[in-house]
């Protein structure tokens, strides 16, 4: 296996080399901050929402035993099964050992990115379920084998024409180039899955410990169907998910509709509270909720960065960063791209291997901003990182710090640098971006600006010596 | 059931309880002083609504207008009626599926189309089939234009989301000015009682921006949404 950062730099050089799929990205995003920026003005007070929401996660995450606890009980009270799993291989063979007990047949999925997580889909193939995504998105990615590009808009990369062909070669369906009927392909070739199936799988984005609901968000309607008709529905579920009390969501689900999508709402969102229940029309016979730890409990452990927990996985975090709209999201090798995987998937994956991803930022702050829980990510990038040279420090960075301060300490020899540089500078093009130069990562695609030609020492006294002779 | 499927209850709940030993620090908490008591007061930061009825009757028929469903605010049940046979004229409908309620009864015994009751037992496969579904609902939420759904209140959970129209009757009384407006009044009806399996707000037709952020209506649920309100 390559290792996760050698990876991340061979993928940084091929994708920011594909200038005009970043400037694609860039325009599609255009169109989200707009409509973000007009649901934002609706709110009252956007910014006193962004503290209620993260005093409402933070009571949650704190006392997450205290909710988890009520959480399983409310939920065990209406027929619904909770099952823990600590690992994602416990979480996996649950749901495989669960399908093969009902015979089932075929499953379909709405999205859930905590099944990307614990890779279910290749596991349940693997025993010899066929998995169908419902997602738009995600049912073109499946069909190119493809991770989503990022945890909202999974194949946000994608222009039309791909999306037809993909589509020819693989439904067998006219090409086209319009929208609208390329979703209308995907809308018949999925109708029918979704009437043999009898297990539909789906995640959670909330789970309300006071009733023991859970609740979905989306905009299409999957997963409405994929929770209504198989007869056996299964959540996966972080434990992180939880909030206090029902009305909590009147205010959670317009922020993630707005951070998220810029709608004030989407299109459906949805509280399943139990299997069907006795009176009621419809709905699965059975309803399963994994709830995953899969080291969340370490991320809790830390106290510093516990806030990360509250994340409530919108994407605007992503959207506003400069590094992923360069990057793009599958350079980031994670489940969770972006700012906020590169806050968790240190604590989730370890720290030595993914530590990369919290260096790879430039500190900006977009993403502290947009956040509609107030996680401080930025400075969770620079904990990151500072915890990472503390655990294990690496060599040449400690000798570069040690010269560093030898030379600060020495005025004279500083001057002597300053002094040198430009003559420096001069022969630099011998050199240059070639794999003798020192400064090789820097100018194989930059330009140097060029070194001043006197220090400021020396202009100091010029400046002092004119001022003296015409004060005279 | 093999070791790694026993369930890890016991073990997970040890690892939070040893973790929050630990506490959170302070910083993160530097929330606004006001909004401690948060439950109670979200009114405050959400989208306005108007407090009167025709207020928010408008603001939800703005919101219809801006999520592109149909809204239309009738005079008496037989123009709501009127409106569907309409509807099932133009778009030569040959069946609409509805569930047993007052309201929904009401509007179906006066329909030109045939009606395919979905409640207790049906055929998935026959709804599939019908072009509408005719149900009633819980709430209309004027401040985000959403209908909200339950089995009591709006049939089964397929009703409101297989057929490729919807169409909710509702009286004006139903109307509800906010999200915590409406969830209060679920918790009025429902938490001694005990809550439906499934609460749903639906906002507008089924949509999907996936394909180059381009909206397109109808992605998996309903393309269209009918919202009539009669007295
Ligand atoms: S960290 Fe904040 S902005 Fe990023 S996905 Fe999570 S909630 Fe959204």
């Amino acid at each position: 296996m390559i290792a996760p950062k050698k990876l991340f730099k061979r993928d940084v050089v091929q994708n920011t080399a594909d200038v005009p799929r970043r400037a694609f990205v860039r325009n599609a995003l255009r169109g989200y901050e707009a409509k973000r920026d007009e649901n934002k003005a609706k709110f009252l007070d956007w910014q006193s929402a962004r503290d209620v929401a993260s005093e409402i996660k933070f009571e949650g995450i704190n006392h997450l035993d205290k909710y988890l606890k009520q959480f399983a009980q409310n939920a065990e009270a209406r027929g619904t099964k909770v099952f823990f799993a600590s690992t994602a291989a416990q979480a996996r063979d649950y749901i495989v050992n669960l399908a093969r007990e009902k015979n089932v047949k075929s499953i379909i999925k709405s999205k859930t990115m905590t099944s990307e997580e614990i890779h279910l889909n290749d596991a349940l193939e693997k025993e010899g379920f066929g998995v169908v995504e419902s997602d738009l998105g995600e049912f073109i990615q499946q069909l190119r084998k493809e991770p989503p590009y990022h945890f909202v808009f999974p194949c946000m990369h994608l222009k039309r024409d791909e999306i037809s062909s993909l589509f020819h070669d693989k439904l067998g369906s006219e090409p086209t180039n319009s929208p609208e009927e390329l979703t209308m392909i995907a809308r018949r070739f999925l109708r029918q899955k979704y009437i043999q199936a009898d297990m539909g799988i789906s995640g959670a984005n909330f789970l309300v410990a006071e009733t023991g609901m859970i609740s979905i968000t989306e905009n299409e309607g999957n997963a409405r169907l994929t929770t209504s008709l198989p007869k056996i529905h299964v959540a996966i579920v972080g434990i992180e998910k939880v909030l206090p009390k029902l009305e909590d969501l009147a205010l959670f689900l317009p922020m993630l509709g707005t951070a998220g999508c810029g709608q004030e709402l989407t299109g459906y969102n949805t509280q399943i509270g139990g299997p069907r229940q006795p009176g009621e029309t419809d709905g699965p016979e059975e309803f399963h909720i994994v709830l995953l730890d899969n080291n969340r409990t370490a991320l809790l452990a830390d106290a510093e960065q516990r806030d990360a927990l509250h994340c409530i996985r919108c994407g605007a975090c992503l959207n506003v960063c400069p590094v992923f709209k360069n990057v793009g999201g599958h350079t980031y090798g994670t489940t969770y791209a972006g700012p906020i995987g590169s806050v968790i998937t240190p604590h989730l994956r370890g720290l030595q291997d993914w530590k990369h991803l919290s260096g790879a930022s430039s500190l900006c702050g977009a993403c502290s901003e947009a956040c509609p829980v107030k996680i401080d990510i930025h400075h969770h990038l620079l904990q990151n990182r500072r915890n990472a040279a503390a655990e294990k420090p690496v060599w040449w960075e400690k000798a570069l710090w040690i010269g560093f301060a030898f030379l600060m300490r020495r005025p004279f020899l500083y001057y002597l640098m300053t002094k040198a540089a430009p003559f420096g500078q001069f022969f630099h093009p011998l050199i240059k971006a070639t794999a003798l130069d020192p400064f090789l990562a820097w100018t194989h695609s930059r330009e140097c600006p060029a070194s001043a030609t006197t220090t400021f020492k020396d202009y100091w006294k010029q400046h002092k010596k004119q001022k003296d002779a015409a004060s005279v | 059931m093999s070791a790694t499927t026993t369930d890890s209850r016991e073990s997970i709940f040890a690892r939070i309880r040893e973790a929050l030993t630990n506490p959170a620090t302070p910083h993160h908490r530097a929330v606004h002083p006001e909004n401690v008591a948060p439950e109670s007061t979200l009114k405050q930061w959400l989208p306005a609504v108007g407090s009167t009825l025709d207020e928010q009757i408008a603001l939800f028929a703005e919101n219809c207008v801006a999520l592109k469903a149909e809204f239309k605010a009738c005079s008496s049940l037989d123009e709501a009626v009127a409106h569907i046979n309409q509807l099932a004229a133009d778009n030569q409908w040959t069946k609409i599926a509805t569930h047993h309620s007052e309201l929904t009864d009401a509007v179906a015994s006066k329909l030109s189309t045939a009606i395919y009751h979905a409640d207790e037992t049906y055929d998935k496969l026959v709804l599939e089939t019908c072009n509408a579904g005719l149900t009633g609902c819980e709430a209309l939420v004027s401040q985000t234009g959403s209908v909200c759904i339950t089995p009591h209140a709006s049939g089964g959970r397929s009703l409101s989301i297989l057929p490729p129209h919807h169409i909710v009757i509702a009286r004006r009384s139903q109307i509800v000015a906010d999200l915590p407006a409406t969830y209060a009044l679920i918790k009025e009806r429902y938490s001694a009682s005990g809550y439906p399996s499934f609460i749903s707000f639906s906002t507008g037709p089924s949509r999907t921006g996936d394909i180059e952020r381009i909206l397109v209506l109808g992605a998996h649920g309903p393309k269209r949404l009918t919202v009539l309100l009669i007295p």
